[in-house]
């Protein structure tokens, strides 16, 4: 059986799209891999204020080679630059930020989600010699929004949006929207639906490629 | 007259028991104490509990400690990173017991040990491993797991500026855990880039007043 053809979305295509729907005034924190691209493609002149765990709140992009500053760096441990308006708080305050609902939203990168909003993302296995978790579970717990972005399947073709997770947990039922490169999905209380598909893809075979039932959203339903 | 301000190391590092447990400061190497760590490795206190983001990296500071057999256990967030060769042939061999512990839960336990609340509720990590065998209870509809302050017998940190009653600012992002760490310790040793007379600090700029701070020892950073 042959399918039509389509186009999947790049990393940066993916990062793009998050960054599309994102508001001008929101407070974000965002993880390590695609999600730290999503900064690149905020439009310039749409102000929203990058957090940083490690406790920097206005975080801007890679300084020049020039002005590179040890003292100042990301959650990734690559050094980044302040925005003027931007403040350094402790980490303590730095997690009230996040566990006491501050942030607007936070973007994290997954191994699988599931339709209830479940997110595994920090260990692969429950005997993982030396898990690392950093703060995952806190962000995941505590933002107000919990986006993910992430490939639709793994490298081998294994689905990673699931019915439930077979990785340790990260966090219960928060994922709020999941951003792939074959498709945009709200996690609803009936599970997850389809906001928009990559070009020339079909539902079936969007489908065929996920663990968990889909179905298109309303056009009323998608809401942030 | 107060004087917190310490000359050499050995005086820095006097009276660190063995089986203490030692908080030390930074996020990655940024805000880390380096020559403190230096200090305790001279020191030859031993069995240690070390509390840190993470497990140290390559084969000085925090992994040389632990390469040197004196860490019994170390209670931290993401001790796997890029270079932390050390940290991960000790644990796998078993001879190095592991706490991990989400970060915000990490840093709030000490700032609870610090402001003497001995024990929160969290919703963070609620229905996952590292909640498992804690207590829960809801509140407003949200499940949370109960965490216990964690208390340190020794704080190393890293400050920028310091005084002799032990007042302290920080640069930029080096602030992380520094000073929730400061608050957490019976005693706080914190090593500063400059000194400054007492009273020129603007009091509006100090991060950790003395009253958290035991000792300080000037260690002038290279630019």
């Amino acid at each position: 059986m042959s399918e039509a053809a389509f186009t999947p979305l790049s990393r940066k295509q993916m990062a793009a799209r998050v960054a599309q729907d994102i508001p001008e005034g929101w407070y974000v924190n965002l993880g390590i891999g695609i999600p730290t691209l999503v900064a690149d493609f905020v439009p310039a002149g749409r102000e929203v204020v990058f957090h940083s765990e490690n406790g920097v709140l206005g975080m801007g992009p890679a300084p020049a080679p020039e002005d590179a500053d040890p003292w100042l760096i990301n959650a990734g441990k690559q050094q980044v630059t302040l925005v003027r308006g931007g403040a350094y708080v402790h980490h303590a305050d730095s997690f009230a930020m996040i566990r006491g609902g501050h942030l607007d939203l936070c973007v994290l990168g997954a191994f699988e989600v599931a339709e209830n909003g479940d997110i595994a993302n920090w260990a692969t296995s429950a005997n993982d010699s030396a898990p690392a978790v950093g703060g995952a579970m806190d962000l995941s717990a505590g933002a107000r929004r919990l986006w993910v972005v992430m490939e639709h399947t793994t490298k081998e073709g294994a689905p990673r949006l699931v019915r439930r997770c077979s990785y340790p947990l990260t966090a219960m039922g928060s994922v709020r929207r999941v951003y792939t490169n074959l498709a945009v999905l709200d996690v609803t209380p009936e599970g997850f639906a389809v906001v928009e598909m990559a070009p020339g893809l079909t539902l079936e075979a969007l489908q065929a490629r996920t663990d968990a039932p889909l179905r298109m959203a309303a056009k009323t339903e998608g809401s942030l | 007259m107060i004087n917190k301000i310490v000359r050499t190391m050995a005086d820095a590092m006097q009276g660190i028991a063995d089986g203490a447990t030692v908080l030390v400061g930074g996020f990655g190497s940024v805000g880390q104490p380096d020559a403190l760590i230096d200090g305790l490795i001279e020191q030859g206190a031993k069995d240690l509990t070390i509390v840190a983001n993470n497990a140290g990296t390559g084969r000085t500071g925090l992994a040389r400690l632990m390469e040197l057999g004196r860490v019994r256990k170390i209670i931290c967030s993401y001790p796997r990173s890029a270079g932390s060769v050390v940290f991960e042939e000790l644990y796998k061999a078993g001879k190095l017991e592991l706490e991990i512990v989400p970060q915000g839960t990490l840093a709030e336990r000490m700032r609870a040990a610090g402001a003497g609340v001995p024990a929160f509720y969290t919703p963070t990590g609620y229905g996952t491993l590292l909640a498992e065998g804690k207590p829960t209870a809801e509140f407003n509809g949200k499940p949370c797991v109960l965490e216990t302050a964690l208390h340190g017998d020794v704080a190393l940190v890293q400050g920028l500026a310091g005084d002799r009653w032990g007042n302290l600012t920080y640069r930029r992002s080096g602030r992380n855990f520094n000073p929730v760490m400061a608050m957490a310790a019976a005693l706080t040793i914190v090593q500063v880039d400059e000194l400054a007379p007492l009273g020129t600090l603007d009091p509006e700029q100090v991060v950790t007043p003395g009253i958290f701070v035991d000792r300080v020892i000037h260690i002038p950073q290279a630019a």
